[in-house]
């Protein structure tokens, strides 16, 4: 009994944590983007507010939650309101299968550093992913705003040309590694060698696909700013807007840890057998690093259209990532790797 | 409530302009502008549009109608060149060269040499600010963000050193009938000097990230085609015609102000699109570059304003010495300058195409009729046609590949 109720504590402060760090992690994303790109961008950035402009996200928190509440006088309330929810709740939970470490005693307990290990963990992210798609396409209907409705069609045409890439990019990892599970992902990249050296290809598709999946640069076709004004979010305000935008830079954050974990070796490192404590740590930069790398493409490239996406995500993305499948599964045969 | 039905529009009301099936409500009517990100100021566009595909495309302009024609008829010839600067508020300079050699040639006043040097290293230099804020904007609507901080950065140097030289970052009225309003100041020389120097690496540096971004090009090449005959049809002039292959600059067909002085060429490309366009306007740059670059090494030394005092005021200096230049000033500054009966019309080449001036005098001191023949005007005619077939994101684009102002086009 005893040992259950332990057990209960430790995924419900496990959770909590996780949950507490991507709240707040995401406000200083933000941060992170405005000051990045203003580098690119021979600006300065946010620099008033606390030192370095570090208290800027809680400013524009606080701004934002007193904003006023507008509402369209002819929007389908209930869609509504649910379209943020469905958007940010699956950015928060698709982090639960991602571990940030190896076990570690704590309390007198072996503590892995994960809210589960799940055994079809890979299943489970490609199935959150796709969830938040709806948010957007609720989001876009339920504004009775004909630029949101249009934001809310891209994102469809969008979701089905890339999600078939998608997956199929993360087939190589699933066979290198004969599992579904992340931990053993890690595991099997640990003992060889992290995935992108073998899949080289399958990381790229992998790559894009996921920024199609966050509807960042250069595929923002549903709040591209210039064409739709604000896709989809054009008729939110205040704390819903906001839960847009908290959804949106979570999951930039989570689809970095997934990129890491599944390519990287997660939070594979040097030391990180002696110092379980180190995992976080890598993982943390990995995830750094390529939320950097995110930011310098936006501040790159134009932006594609969303037909020209479709016919990417067609006609090259799957045939590459379905070669590559192949290409992966006749090297482990053949050499047994 | 009651007031904004009575003034809502049915599509029955504007079915002549839109499809049949439109007004079944197979296809959506988007209002796009006159408050929207992509439409460059105040345009408003109604567009008809079967999904994303661009059916019809109506513009709907005079959201910035500021009667500039009209004020300038109840301003003297001096005081209505203010006005001037108002009109293409990206081409201040270039107005005001307009405006001045068409008063000029109507009262047939000389200009001294180095005006005219003057001149032209100020109307080429707005030209590049010009196309820097044309190439930042358009490289924005397609989301390439950093091109439009880049080119800003450039456009700062050329307004620094339009307020050296005349104390105003944009609306300068630094040109005046019978030279420019006061000589250069010593450091502009240099920071001319300066600008040219370090341009052609920025302007290589943008094109690093435009010209052979396979990105850039997918979303501009064959996008917003102008055919030659179509060009010439509409009365397209500037980059945008050149753009169609039609090899027609005002500053080589009809030389002003010393532009047969200068060796340069007339960038031509035969594609039509919006990617032809964005090459001419770039090729421009480094032409106008050239152009101030033999201003300089030939700047004459002289009096930068013509001595006729019945039209150009008097140096302050002799207000305290000659009675003379007390009644000339006077005279100039309450009642003006009169003009002889007559009209003329100047056309000069603006980044944007001819921009011409009509000027009638009724020998009075004001002009008795202006009328502006502006290139934003003309050239944003072949929007509703040249957008039908292309989708919502190429329509955006072939805006921004227009390159109108529209202060230029309400007037």
């Amino acid at each position: 009994m005893n040992e259950t109720l332990a057990f209960i504590l430790e995924w419900v402060i496990k959770g909590a944590v996780l949950i507490a760090i991507l709240l707040t992690g995401f406000a200083y994303t933000t941060y992170f983007e405005r000051r990045f790109l203003a580098r690119i961008q021979i600006r300065v950035g946010p620099n008033r507010a606390g030192p370095f402009g570090l208290l800027q996200p809680v400013a524009d928190g606080i701004k934002l939650i007193f904003k006023e509440e507008v509402e369209p006088a002819e929007a389908y309330r209930f869609a509504f309101l649910l379209a943020p929810v469905m958007t940010m709740v699956p950015a928060v939970v698709i982090m639960a299968v991602i571990p940030w470490g190896d076990k570690v005693v704590m309390f007198g307990r072996e503590i892995a550093l994960a809210v589960t290990d799940l055994n079809v963990g890979v299943l489970y992210l490609l199935s959150i992913a796709s969830i938040s798609v709806y948010g957007i396409v609720l989001a876009g209907w339920s504004s009775n705003n004909k630029y949101a409705m249009m934001g809310g069609i891209r994102s469809t045409a969008q979701m089905i040309s890339y999600e078939l890439a998608l997956g199929l990019s993360f087939v190589p990892p699933i066979l290198l590694a004969g599992s579904l599970s992340m931990s053993e992902i890690i595991q099997g990249q640990q003992s060889s060698a992290w995935y992108i050296v073998y899949a080289p290809l399958a990381a790229i598709v992998c790559f894009i696909a996921l920024l199609a999946e966050v509807n960042r640069a250069p595929f923002d076709m549903v709040e591209a700013e210039q064409e739709l004004v604000a896709g989809y979010v054009t008729e939110y305000s205040g704390m819903k807007f906001a839960l847009f935008f908290m959804g949106e830079y979570i999951k930039m954050a989570a689809v970095s840890a997934i990129f890491a974990t599944m390519f990287l070796g997660g939070f594979d490192g040097p030391g990180v057998d002696t110092y379980a404590w180190l995992g976080p740590i890598y993982l943390f930069l990995k995830i750094f690093g390529l939320l950097g790398l995110m930011i310098w493409i936006r501040a790159t490239l134009p932006r594609l259209r969303y037909d020209r996406l479709m016919a990417f995500g067609w006609k090259v993305l799957i045939p590459i990532a379905l070669l590559n499948v192949f290409i992966t599964a006749a090297l482990i045969v053949g050499l047994g790797i | 409530m009651a007031q904004l039905e009575s003034i809502k529009v049915t599509t029955d009301e504007i079915k002549h302009l839109i499809s049949n099936r439109a007004v079944e409500g197979e296809t959506m009517l988007l209002n796009m502008g006159p408050q929207h990100p992509a439409t460059h100021g105040v345009l408003r566009m109604l567009v008809e549009l079967d999904g994303e595909t661009v059916i019809n495309c109506i513009p709907d302009i005079g959201f910035l109608h500021t009667g500039i024609e009209k004020n300038m008829e109840a301003k003297t010839y001096m005081k209505a060149e203010v006005m001037t600067d108002r009109l293409d508020y990206l081409n201040t300079v270039g107005n005001n060269l307009a405006y001045v050699l068409a008063v000029e040639k109507l009262v047939e006043l000389d200009v001294p040499e180095r005006a005219q040097v003057i001149r032209v290293i100020m109307t080429e230099l707005q030209r590049i600010a010009s196309h820097l804020v044309w190439m930042g904007t358009a490289a924005m609507d397609l989301a390439a963000m950093t091109v439009f901080l880049y080119s800003f950065r450039e456009r700062e140097d050329i307004l620094n050193i339009l307020e050296m030289v005349s104390g105003q970052r944009m609306m300068t009225t630094y040109f005046r009938p019978g030279g420019v309003w006061r000589d250069v100041p010593e450091e502009f020389e240099k920071a001319v000097r300066d600008f040219i120097d370090i341009m052609p690496a920025r302007l290589d540096e943008y094109e690093s990230l435009l010209t052979e971004n396979p990105i850039f090009i997918d979303r501009t090449k064959g996008i917003g085609v102008i055919p030659k005959n179509k060009a010439l049809g509409w009365g397209l002039t500037g980059p945008i015609a050149r753009g169609s292959g039609i090899d027609y600059d005002i500053r080589k067909a009809h030389p002003y102000t010393g532009y047969e002085n200068y060796d340069f060429d007339v960038p031509v490309q035969k594609a039509g699109d919006v990617y032809a366009r964005y090459q001419v306007r770039v090729e421009e740059m480094r032409q106008s570059l050239r152009i101030i670059d033999q201003a300089l090494k030939a700047f004459p030394k002289g009096p930068f304003r013509s001595n006729n005092r019945k039209f150009v005021p008097p140096p302050r200096a002799e207000l305290g010495t000659s009675m003379e230049a007390v009644i000339h000033h006077f005279k100039l500054w309450t009642e003006g300058f009169d003009a002889p009966k007559g009209s003329v019309y100047f056309p000069v080449e603006s980044p944007r195409g001819e921009l011409g001036i009509f000027l009638e005098g009724d020998g009075g001191p004001k002009p008795y009729r202006v009328h502006w023949r502006t290139p934003s005007f003309s050239n944003l005619q072949v929007l509703s046609w040249l957008a039908k077939g292309h989708y919502v994101a190429d329509l955006i684009a072939i805006i921004g590949s227009i390159d109108f102002v529209l202060g230029d086009t309400d007037r």
